[in-house]
């Protein structure tokens, strides 16, 4: 059963609902990557009106994730969705919730942008969050694009790579650390970034656990904690 | 009952959607049934069964096992034949002059269509309740006391009393009918009628209980309250039930088995098969994708 086909419902009405589901989905995934890249631009580039612009997406996501959970509760209630159908709603009720959250932490960047521009910005860091940031970034957009081709196998792909995220943030975290010891003036910039380096490892998790949904969407199988 | 039997198998309506179920119903024959379809535990066992009406197959070849104690649902589109198959387990088919069964059927190991078998006593072991709830014209206290009477299980008036109250009693019927025991069956709410049918099959103790869609013609409530029953009814006995409701069948069964065109194509564990089944027509027929 590697194949899905969520349109080929007697009812149409129900064909109609899964692929507005998924639409509301992506869109959100779209907007979300949006938002992440804006965020740490702001960083990098110190530009705060950047990142007040980011601040005030973060309520529409907030209002996206309630919609799209009330969206999976009613289609629950109305069809009693089964196998493909239950697993779909499962992953995309699941799916929201890790988006909100990466939201969450590209607020968390966008404050960190606002304090770094004004308190002036950090002597370290910022090329260990380009190196992070770009892959996340890569994680997420090969998360959502995995979604919109219901591809469990890409899906898989992007697991793996959260692990190497994991590993430069520790390693820049020693880094910074470093740095700071030798500079203890700077240690109040460096947090800002290490704070910045913190949530951009968090989306990636957040990523990751997308992912682990598809592979359950698309196979049946659950792999959490697994890999 | 054979008009019932032989609408079941009724070659379903000729109108395949599309060219991906055409190919699908062709390979159907080349296949094997996937999932788990044997157990340790075996109360009954077919193997190679194939069911005839005349020229016409209504069933190919089902291999499966039925567990003790376990609660097994038969579900899949109309004309299937999983009705036909229900029946076959205790010789209901005997009733439809037209049909024929050939392979294996075991209940304890020993062949149900062996020559040494006794109808009466086999259909006393493997009880069955129906669609349509179908009490005997009697008293309620008469409807559960004929079977016992018939096959003179008990030698007192106190003992059937007792035998009575206990097989109503666990069909959840006693409260609401204690008092009026000596009123026609007949006269009861249809969720009452099917539980005293089921109260009936119980009151000779059977090993195996058939249900053929017992909760289609009853409502929610009505419905809740068989399927609590059966929940029950498993921890004494082994059931096999036929339905329509997809829903009915992932909350009462253990297993459940998929028939398409007179294949058995999948059985697995119910959980499996409403989360992740495993073949294609499975997933076709309990998403509403066909049936």
């Amino acid at each position: 059963m590697e194949k899905l086909h969520l349109d080929q419902h007697i009812s149409k009405q129900f064909n109609t609902d899964l692929e507005a589901l998924k639409t509301r989905i992506l869109e959100m995934g779209g907007l979300l990557e949006k938002q992440v890249d804006d965020a740490l631009t702001a960083v990098e580039e110190a530009d705060s009106g950047l990142a007040q612009q980011v601040l005030e997406i973060e309520p529409t996501i907030d209002s996206m994730e309630i919609e799209i959970d009330e969206e999976c509760t009613l289609l629950i209630a109305r069809r009693q969705p089964t196998a493909s159908d239950l697993r779909m709603i499962m992953a995309v009720s699941k799916t929201v919730r890790d988006l909100e959250r990466i939201g969450d932490e590209a607020n968390k960047i966008a404050k960190m942008a606002i304090q770094l521009s004004e308190e002036g910005s950090s002597p370290r860091g910022y090329m260990e969050l380009r190196h992070i940031g770009d892959n996340v970034q890569e994680m997420l957009h090969n998360a959502m694009d995995a979604f919109a081709r219901f591809d469990a196998e890409a899906a898989l792909s992007v697991v793996p790579q959260d692990k190497k995220v994991d590993l430069d943030y520790k390693s820049a975290v020693r880094e910074l650390i470093t740095y700071m010891m030798e500079d203890p003036r700077s240690i109040s910039r460096v947090m800002n970034i290490l704070w910045t380096l913190k949530a951009v490892e968090r989306i990636g998790d957040h990523a990751k656990n997308i992912c682990e949904q598809i592979v359950y969407l698309v196979q049946g199988k659950d792999i959490r904690h697994r890999i | 009952m054979p008009d019932a039997a032989i609408d079941e198998i009724a070659p379903p309506a000729a109108d395949p959607t599309t060219d991906r179920e055409q190919n699908i119903e062709q390979d159907l024959t080349a296949e094997k049934t996937v999932g788990e379809a044997f157990c340790e535990n075996a109360k009954m066992s077919m193997r190679d069964v194939k069911v005839f009406y005349g020229e016409k197959q209504a069933i190919y070849d089902v291999d499966i096992d039925i567990g003790q104690n376990q609660v097994i649902s038969m579900i899949g589109p109309s004309g299937c034949g999983k009705s036909t198959f229900l029946r076959s387990l205790n010789r209901m088919n005997d009733t439809v002059e037209s049909c024929r069964v050939a392979g294996e059927i075991l209940l304890d190991g020993e062949n149900i269509y062996s020559s040494k078998m006794d109808v009466v006593e086999l259909r006393a072991r493997v009880g069955m309740v129906f669609q349509k709830p179908n009490p005997f014209p009697k008293s309620i206290y008469d409807n559960v006391a004929y079977g016992p009477r018939l096959h003179g299980m008990v030698n007192h008036r106190s003992e059937m009393d007792d035998l009575v109250e206990s097989s109503l009693r666990r069909a959840g019927l006693w409260n609401e009918v204690k008092d009026r025991l000596d009123q026609p069956g007949t006269g009861l709410s249809g969720g009452q009628q099917q539980r005293l049918c089921i109260a009936r099959t119980i009151a000779i103790s059977p090993e195996v209980i058939l249900m053929d869609e017992p909760c289609s013609a009853l409502d929610p409530i009505a419905t809740a309250k068989i399927e609590e029953l059966i929940g029950e009814l498993a921890e004494n006995y082994t059931i096999v039930i036929v339905t329509h409701s997809m829903q009915q069948a992932a909350r009462v069964s253990h297993r459940t088995a998929y028939f398409h065109l007179g294949h058995l194509v999948e059985v697995n564990d119910t959980q499996k098969v409403f989360t992740a089944p495993e073949h294609e027509l499975t997933e076709a027929y309990i998403t509403g994708r066909f049936g």
